[in-house]
């Protein structure tokens, strides 16, 4: 009988770019600055690592295809590197594969790798691309702020809330990550803004306005991972372990059955559900000190509180408003500034996350450090409402 | 009903929603043309996504409201702006309405003739139980500025024919006369049409060759001109007039032109007038269609009893559902005369694979989903997994048609950062009533009409435009039921 990999797997460095729009580098450059800060704080040598995970999204943009790209950026001396890619929730697609290989014993020591180099494409925003040669026939020319701002009205409608409230609350997700952001010296966006400049922001796709979208960015993050025992002998104490690390794909309900309302993601609550299992958590609104989740959209974040099941249903909008999630609230979200300020190189994105969660927990977040958290939670939502991939990871301290 | 019994079982109309006051356009030329006397009325326009095929398509789709498509082995299509010049144009709005594979696709055009003109072939076709489809459609360009481009309407009309029992109209006589007589004209490959002067083409075109083509149609059908009831002749009403008393017709016969409604919309027009006339037709009324271009067409029809059942009020819908832009720069950028900049997202590939597009055009073209035999469940697309989570079976899903299936909108955005010829993009979830949903564009809906619950129904339209490989791909979209 599986036990999953809870306590397993240590994570003894990580490293994390500035993101931004970094016109000065490459995703060679960008790898190569997350990685030399978590081998310092891994205090490994390069050559200890036995195997390496790629993450990277738009691939056509930057690195092209393979691992190739990061065993030639770090020159890895031949150990086997693998390219994953599962949208957004890449990074941390990259962070399960490095971490079932340690768990299952295959090796010890191995390094997870996320990287996107967006700003080289000469537009603002992700990339257009094909959906597929069958979903270019049917399915809307859609872009991701168009996609998530559907939950808006679907939820209200579900709940009952005026569109007037609800964006009274998006504001406050949006203000709230850019208040941490100010604190965080690596975020993209590092400006306070007002609530009532968020509603009056120019309108990107109804009802979400420039600022209920996250930014664009280069940069990356990285880890090392190795069984708790290696990390001991190597001197650590006080570790970082994987409680859990639970991937959730859609399967086409919400694409093509009545089922799915719209106001919600079917994909988030299985993925938390299960993390939560296998993290042994039986009560996470009181258990999770810290969470950072996929804030896309400031209408993604308000309903994923929900689907994570740390807000009641129709709930949200006022534990946003009463600042529940803030950064000294209940559970503080996105201290860090998330994807709205920290930034979105989307095959990073998960690691950055965890990046974040692994310096609270080990106490370094310095200027933006919310007390002394034990418990932290990431989550990733990759694709859009309609077809998507959720991806929930639960990281705590693990003292020997 | 006389012995031929060979007439019309039913008439459809399309005109698109958009309309242009032609003192919008006055307005926006006089720098150009000076002062010039102000039309009144509006004209119709096609939206970024109609060509003559969508408006032909939905012409049938409003003609066959009910009919039994299975009925039908012959289709021709009519227009002098057909969207494919080597591709059936008549075939995939076949292939869109659903018509079986076993039918005739013609495609018709060349002459503002080609309406009437097809209607004849149906006419003419041997004795045989299949029902012929006549659909008609121009979206006609005009250079802006010049007297076609307030003068023009875009439009479409379907004639469904059979033979009895259940017309609404049968036949009563036919002829074409055929003459080179050019009073304007377009060479392959040209946008605009070239027109001569309009007292000549009056005198020498319609005043010549319309009333000796209806004085041999009466002679056919033995029947008086003082007994004609409608008159529709493809002209101003004015000229109309004079057409009228040359042959001798009564001049309360002549059929309003409807130019105040939509414009002169070419090929489509008669039929146009004639699906309108046959909403407020009595049994045993006589009416004359006529259709000119390089000759005259002229076809005798009288009304049946099933006229008193025939659908009341689709015509006059289509003329009076019409909204008006202000915009005159829109107006062009939907004709495509001026190419606005749609930004960096507009250079996206839209390569259509035709190996996909092959092997999934029901689904495609003719939208249709899947029913699970197991459960029930409606589903698109269709595919060989069942997508409901309490069943998710293989193998066990028929073909569910929806184009017909309404809806209600579960989801939806106003998407101004994403590509469209008519920002902003709209695009949402739709529940199909009986089951099912789909993430779709809508289309012809402006900022502020949908809500979480509309009705909804769909229409068939251009989905992309492949400018780099001269090719555009179509889907069905939704848009507001009104």
């Amino acid at each position: 009988m599986a036990t999953g990999i809870r306590d397993k797997v240590a994570i003894i460095g990580m490293g994390c770019s500035r993101f931004g729009e970094r016109w000065d580098c490459g995703a060679d450059d960008l790898m190569l600055e997350a990685f030399a800060e978590a081998v310092a704080d891994a205090g490994v040598e390069r050559d200890r690592i036995e195997a390496a995970w790629l993450g990277v999204f738009y691939q056509e943009q930057s690195t092209s295809k393979s691992g190739l790209p990061l065993s030639m950026a770090l020159r890895l001396p031949n150990v086997p590197v693998t390219r994953v890619e599962n949208l957004c929730a890449t990074g941390t697609e990259a962070l399960r594969g490095a971490a079932y290989a340690v768990a299952a014993g295959a090796v010890d020591i191995a390094l997870a790798m996320g990287v996107e180099k967006l700003k080289d494409t000469g537009f603002a925003g992700l990339p257009e691309r094909t959906k597929g040669t069958f979903e270019d026939l049917w399915q809307p020319g859609f872009t991701p702020p168009g996609a998530f701002a559907q939950l808006a009205g679907a939820y209200a409608a579900r709940h009952g809330h005026d569109m007037a409230t609800l964006k009274r609350a998006m504001a406050h997700v949006s203000w709230k990550s850019h208040e941490n952001a100010v604190r965080n010296p690596k975020a993209h966006l590092r400006n306070r803004i007002r609530i009532e400049q968020v509603l009056e922001a120019p309108m990107v796709a109804y009802p979400l306005g420039l600022y209920d979208c996250c930014g664009v960015s280069d940069g990356a993050a990285c880890a090392i991972v190795t069984t708790p025992a290696i990390a001991a002998s190597l001197g650590r104490r006080d570790m970082v372990t994987i409680k859990a690390l639970q991937l959730a794909p859609s399967n086409g309900v919400e694409l093509a059955h009545a089922s799915w309302d719209g106001s919600h993601t079917i994909t988030t609550p299985v993925a938390a559900q299960r993390a939560y299992r296998e993290a042994g958590l039986s009560d996470p609104r009181r258990e999770l000190d810290l969470i950072e989740v996929h804030d896309c959209f400031s209408i993604t974040e308000l309903v994923l509180m929900e689907d994570l099941g740390l807000s009641d249903a129709g709930r949200a909008v006022h534990d946003v408003l009463d600042g529940r999630y803030d950064r000294d609230g209940a559970i503080p979200c996105q201290p860090d500034g998330g994807l709205k300020c920290f930034g979105h190189p989307v095959g990073a994105s998960g690691l950055r996350m965890a990046y974040e969660v692994y310096t609270q927990l080990l106490g370094r977040a310095g200027d933006r450090q919310v007390g002394a958290p034990s418990l932290g939670l990431t989550h990733n939502l990759g694709g859009i409402p309609n077809r998507n991939v959720a991806s929930v990871s639960v990281l705590g301290l693990h003292r020997n | 009903m006389s012995e031929a019994s060979l007439g019309v079982r039913a008439c459809g109309a399309y005109l698109p929603r958009a309309r242009i006051e032609r003192a919008t356009i006055a307005t926006a030329t006089a720098w150009a043309r000076g002062r010039v006397a102000t039309a009144a009325g509006h004209r119709s326009f096609c939206n970024w996504d109609e060509d003559s095929i969508t408006m032909a398509v939905e012409a049938a789709r409003s003609c066959l409201d009910g009919a039994d498509r299975g009925r039908i082995g012959w289709v021709g299509l009519a227009s002098t702006t057909p969207t494919f010049a080597d591709r059936s144009n008549a075939g995939l709005a076949a292939s869109a309405l659903g018509l079986r594979e076993q039918c005739a696709t013609l495609d018709f055009g060349s002459t503002r003739r080609s309406g009437t003109g097809a209607l004849i072939a149906a006419l003419e076709r041997p004795s045989e139980a299949d029902d012929g489809l006549v659909m008609a459609a121009d979206r006609r360009l005009a250079r802006p500025g010049s007297p076609q481009e307030a003068a023009y309407g875009h439009g479409a009309a379907c004639v469904l024919v059979g033979r009895g029992p259940g017309l609404i109209a049968e036949r009563v006589a036919h002829v074409s006369l055929a003459c080179d007589f050019v009073d304007q004209y377009r060479e392959t490959g040209d946008v605009f049409d070239y027109s001569l002067e309009e007292r000549w083409v009056r005198d020498e075109g319609y005043l010549a060759f319309l009333p000796n083509a209806i004085r041999l149609a009466l002679e056919r059908a033995a029947v008086t001109p003082a007994r004609v009831t409608h008159f529709i002749a493809p002209t101003a009403a004015r000229v109309s007039q004079s057409i009228a008393r040359a042959a001798g017709l009564q001049e309360a016969s002549v059929v309003a032109d409807r130019f105040d409604a939509c414009g002169d919309t070419g090929v489509p027009h008669p039929l146009l007038l004639l699906t309108e006339c046959l909403e407020r037709t009595s049994p045993g009324e006589l009416i004359l269609l006529t259709g000119f271009g390089q000759g005259a067409d002229a076809i005798l029809l009288r009304a049946t009893e099933g006229v008193r059942s025939a659908r009341r009020g689709a015509a006059e819908a289509a003329f009076a559902n019409g909204v008006v832009d202000p915009d005159y720069l829109r107006f062009l950028s939907h004709c495509g005369v001026v190419e606005m900049d749609w930004g960096k997202r507009a250079e996206r590939d839209a390569r259509t694979a035709q190996t996909v597009a092959w092997r999934r055009h029901r689904d495609v073209t003719a939208f249709v989903g899947g029913r699970c035999r197991r459960c029930d469940t409606v589903q698109y697309p269709r595919t060989r997994a069942c997508v409901n989570p309490e069943c998710r079976a293989f193998d066990t899903q028929d073909e569910q048609p929806l184009a017909d299936t309404g809806g209600l909108v579960k989801t939806y955005t106003e998407d101004w950062l994403a590509y469209t010829r008519d920002p902003p993009l709209v695009y949402g979830n739709v529940a199909f009533d009986g089951g099912g949903n789909i993430f779709t564009e809508f289309t012809d809906t402006r900022p502020g009409e949908l809500e979480v619950g509309t009705r909804v129904r769909f229409v068939f339209r251009v989905k992309d435009v492949d400018a780099a490989r001269g090719f555009r791909r179509y889907f069905w979209k939704a848009t507001v039921a009104r």
